[in-house]
């Protein structure tokens, strides 16, 4: 197993690229959300200025649905099917709001970013002749490009969900910068016990629930924000937001994929477990908090559906499913010393 | 685990009193019953199961690291008894941890009882009946057909290949298709539920009947038999295993390898064994060679055998002053994981001492360190993990080592006391690679050599570990059904036009055509059936729909996951 080390460089110039371009791309959205609350405030947007185009019957792949920037407007274009088609210019063609531009804009510079953030993961892999995830600078940059990718499907399927760009990526960045700073490992090897193949199936199952639960925790917290705003009137810019059923669908979706994902992540680990070190489930800290998030996603799916917990508090418990998967990953691999304590870190 | 229904107000009168006392006993048995399995009750259970759990992260463990268990109650003297009191370092077998999942689970039985009832029932109910007004379902839409409804319920029966189907009659000529789709969705929910009760019993079937233990053999040719407990280092037995009826079976480990990067960092392990099983042993066949390796253990007869850790021997041979030789190699302990730098005592008495005080005085024991690649010089450190230049740093003591007191000793060092006693007394220091010897006063020599390698073997015996995969892979399939199949229903209502009446579509005249309503209703997950219903209207209403609407979505309170309850308990 020979490490490429010059091309194990270069993978890191294409991480720091992917955040860089991540990072301009979170401030496109940063502006089109500025520009949404001058338009909200400025009331007098014109009726004529048209609101809400639904493209075609709306179910075409591929046709972007513009999304009205009154927020009033956006709780009900946010449903299954997009508000019906309003005026249009003589070209057939809306006139798009700046801010819509901006936000498209973000879009497709993640669009790029996620295009760096593979190459970064493909040429470490082949730097290192191995999956690119056998350490937490590997794992980190793993699950944020399957957080990413989370995102842009979800944005494929609810183009009107554009809007949440900023707040998807803002977690993202923080975690790559962490990833690239004190998480940082060259390319290595790794030690005998990851030679299996289950490293491929394990983590790589890991990362990908992990990924797509970073994107249901990002929703829960909105959805949270944005139902106190409801409720009180409070934090004014949250009621930019899509509406709080939207946010609450999303994250139970997201959660709804990403589960039996993450049950077989923990089966496979299991699995693993039992050739590697003789049983298939001992306690080790990281099985400990990979069982208590598993039980906290049970029990927030169970809460979506139980009278008097839906809302505010199953969003609460899937927000404390994502502390606990955090938790997970840095607590338990940088200070708890335990048999997943492979980190690289040090 | 089920909703929670609101007992119905007692309005039968008031009982005699003579009866009153065990109908009380029956109303709070019912209640408690009725709480217990309440959906609220099992929601709470489960997150006190997470938070019981969660000390586990923090807090060190017994079972998977006793090491540093000890090391924490070195670290908190005061916190650490009280801790241990309420089971904090046993976390995982304490009684208040399995009160919680315990409780949890009679709740999920009192839950899945009812509702596999209910399912099993379902499979023979009808579907429902078509609504009278069509128009108020989220998914609607009419149209006209110019064939007679006959026609166009045997052509929505074609369409709807797949679905639960009933067709059915009402007054005037007008037939009505009402059909379900996904009720694999409440089989998937159960199938995951009854796996986790499946894999709770296989796991304690596995901690009743199963064990586990840990012995130390010489990489030459020695030969371990798993005969009873004393054949083990450590032995950790299930509740009901005595150690007395082990299944035979012996392994004989002939060599182990291991492979190291430049740098040091290890690359495999490998170890060249022999077993003979019960079958073997007793026809006297010859043993089956195998290979253990890291992630990949022998496997044979229900038995698992793992390559868990490995080190150094060195071979030390004592020539005593009246020409009679003693040759011993025995394990010692690596103290630098990257370096194998070990230490460790190898412990001679001399032969053909009868009389328990001179052999107290003449016991020998070779300690120090030893480097597999020895750094040279005059303190002897080791470079690589390899065997390329072993040495030895040898203090050697003579006197009593201790051995009669009836104190454990570790094999790994001498009884430190018996120094400070001056029983015990350094009587040479010398670094020496294999070959060379040393020479004590009283003319013993002492030669290294050579190095042996030995293996830490771990043998498990798990009886119900394949049952509990078995039942890994089914909640795997039972939450993926219960997650991603869709309950769906959808309506048809045909009415016959009256006879020659004009359709309005195409102009044409029709003897028997039909105005077609549809409707759709997601049990389970608006998100998706609104396309699937389009799908619908344009395979059946092909001309130009009448009408047509979709309400907003909301959230229905069917929506749910695994947890997906639309019936009492």
């Amino acid at each position: 197993m020979n490490v490429d080390a010059p091309l194990g460089d270069f993978g890191d110039v294409l991480f720091y690229s992917a955040l860089a371009v991540y990072i301009l791309a979170m401030l496109l959205h940063a502006v089109e959300h500025g520009m949404l609350r001058r338009v909200a405030s400025a009331e007098a947007v014109p009726a004529a200025v048209p609101a809400a185009v639904g493209a075609g019957g709306g179910d075409e792949p591929g046709t972007t649905t513009v999304v009205p920037d009154d927020p009033a407007a956006g709780d009900d274009a946010a449903g299954d099917d997009p508000a019906p088609a309003g005026p249009r210019t003589r070209d057939g063609r809306p006139p798009r709001p700046a801010s819509e531009r901006f936000g498209r804009m973000g879009v497709s510079l993640t669009v790029l970013g996620l295009g760096l953030h593979i190459a970064m993961l493909v040429v470490r892999g082949v730097a290192a002749d191995r999956p690119p995830w056998g350490n937490m600078y590997e794992f980190v940059a793993a699950v944020t490009l399957v957080g990413v990718l989370a995102w842009l499907v979800v944005l494929f399927r609810r183009p009107e969900l554009r809007r949440l760009g900023v707040f998807v990526l803002l977690p993202v960045i923080v975690l790559m910068m962490l990833g690239g700073t004190v998480l940082y490992t060259q390319t290595a090897p790794v030690v005998p016990a990851l030679h299996s193949y289950w490293l491929a199936i394990h983590v790589t199952a890991a990362v990908i629930s992990s990924g797509i639960l970073l994107f249901a925790g990002v929703a829960s917290v909105l959805y949270l924000l944005r139902s106190v705003h409801d409720s009180n009137g409070r934090m004014a810019w949250t009621a930019k937001l899509p509406g709080a059923a939207v946010l609450d669908r999303v994250a139970y979706r997201a959660t709804a994929v990403a589960f039996p994902i993450w049950t077989f992540a923990v089966i496979a680990g299991a699995i693993w477990a039992e050739a590697a070190w003789g049983r298939y489930w001992g306690w080790d800290p990281k099985e400990t908090t990979a069982f208590i998030a598993w039980v906290v996603y049970a029990g927030y799916l169970h809460a979506r559906s139980t009278a008097g917990w839906r809302g505010r508090k199953a969003a609460a418990v899937n927000v404390v499913g994502f502390a606990v998967m955090s938790f997970n990953l840095f607590f338990v691999n940088l200070v708890v010393t335990g048999l997943h304590s492979y980190a690289g870190v040090g | 685990m089920t909703q929670t229904l609101k007992s119905p107000p007692d309005e039968s009168p008031e009982p005699p009193a003579g009866r009153r006392w065990w109908r009380d006993l029956l109303a709070l048995a019912r209640n408690t019953w009725r709480g217990l399995t309440s959906m609220r009750t099992a929601l709470i259970l489960l997150f006190l199961l997470a938070l019981a759990a969660l000390p586990g992260a923090f807090l060190p463990q017994r079972g998977p690291s006793p090491q540093a268990v000890q090391d924490y109650f070195t670290a908190h003297p005061t916190l650490a008894p009280l801790l241990d009191k309420i089971g904090i370092f046993n976390l995982f077998s304490t009684p208040w941890f399995s009160a919680v999942y315990l409780l949890l689970f009679i709740s999920l039985v009192g839950c899945l009882v009812p509702r596999t009832w209910e399912q099993i029932q379902g499979l023979r109910a009808r579907t429902v009946a078509v609504p009278r007004n069509l128009s108020r379902l989220p998914h609607h839409a009419a149209g006209t057909d110019p064939r007679s409804p006959d026609d166009v319920v045997a052509d929505t029966r074609r369409r709807l290949r797949g679905w639960k189907l009933d067709v059915r009659e009402e007054p005037d000529g007008v037939r009505t298709v009402s059909a379900e789709r996904g009720a694999l969705r409440e089989v998937g929910n159960l199938v995951f539920h009854m796996s986790l009760l499946a894999l709770l019993i296989g796991i304690a079937v596995g901690k009743l009947f199963g064990y586990e233990g840990d012995v130390i053999v010489m990489a030459d040719g020695s030969e371990f038999c798993n005969s009873g407990i004393l054949s083990y280092d450590t032995f950790r037995p299930g509740l009901q295993v005595d150690g007395t009826n082990l299944d035979p079976f012996c392994l004989d480990v002939d060599r182990f390898d291991a492979q190291y990067r430049p740098d040091g960092a290890p690359e495999s392990y490998r170890a060249d064994v022999r077993y003979s099983d019960a079958a073997q042993i007793a026809d006297g066949a010859a043993p089956t060679p195998a290979t253990i390796q890291v992630n990949d253990p022998l496997r044979f007869d229900g038995e698992r055998v793992y390559l868990i850790d490995h080190g150094y021997a060195p071979q030390f041979t004592v020539t005593f002053p009246d020409g009679q030789q003693r040759t011993q190699a025995i394990q010692w302990e690596p103290v630098n994981p990257s370096t194998f730098l070990s230490q460790g005592a190898t412990k001679f008495d001399r032969p053909g001492v009868t009389d328990d005080a001179t052999r107290r005085r003449t016991q020998l024991a070779i300690t120090g360190l030893f480097a597999p690649t020895s750094s040279g010089g005059g303190v002897v450190t080791s470079t690589y993990p390899a065997l390329t230049a072993p040495e030895v740093a040898a203090d050697v003591y003579r006197g009593d080592l201790g051995l009669d007191s009836g104190k454990g000793q570790s094999i790994f060092g001498i009884d430190q006391s018996m120094v400070d006693q001056g029983r015990l007394v350094r009587v040479d220091r010398q670094n020496l690679v294999p070959g060379q010897s040393l020479t004590l006063d009283d003319g013993t020599t002492i030669r290294f050599d050579a190095v042996k390698q030995w293996v830490r073997l771990q043998v498990s015996h798990d009886p119900a570990q394949d049952a509990v995969l078995v039942a890994a892979i089914a909640l795997l399939v039972g939450i993926t059904l219960s997650l991603t199949v869709k309950r769906r229903r959808f309506w048809v209502r045909a009415t016959p036009t009256a006879p020659g009446a004009r359709s309005t579509t195409d102009g044409r005249t029709v003897a028997a055509g039909s105005s077609v309503e549809l409707g759709g209703l997601a049990r389970t997950d608006q998100a998706g059936y609104g396309e699937e219903f389009d799908r619908l209207r344009t395979d059946l209403l092909p001309d130009r729909p009448t009408s047509r609407h979709e309400t907003p979505p909301r959230t229905d309170p069917d929506e749910a996951g695994p947890g997906d309850h639309g019936g009492s308990g």
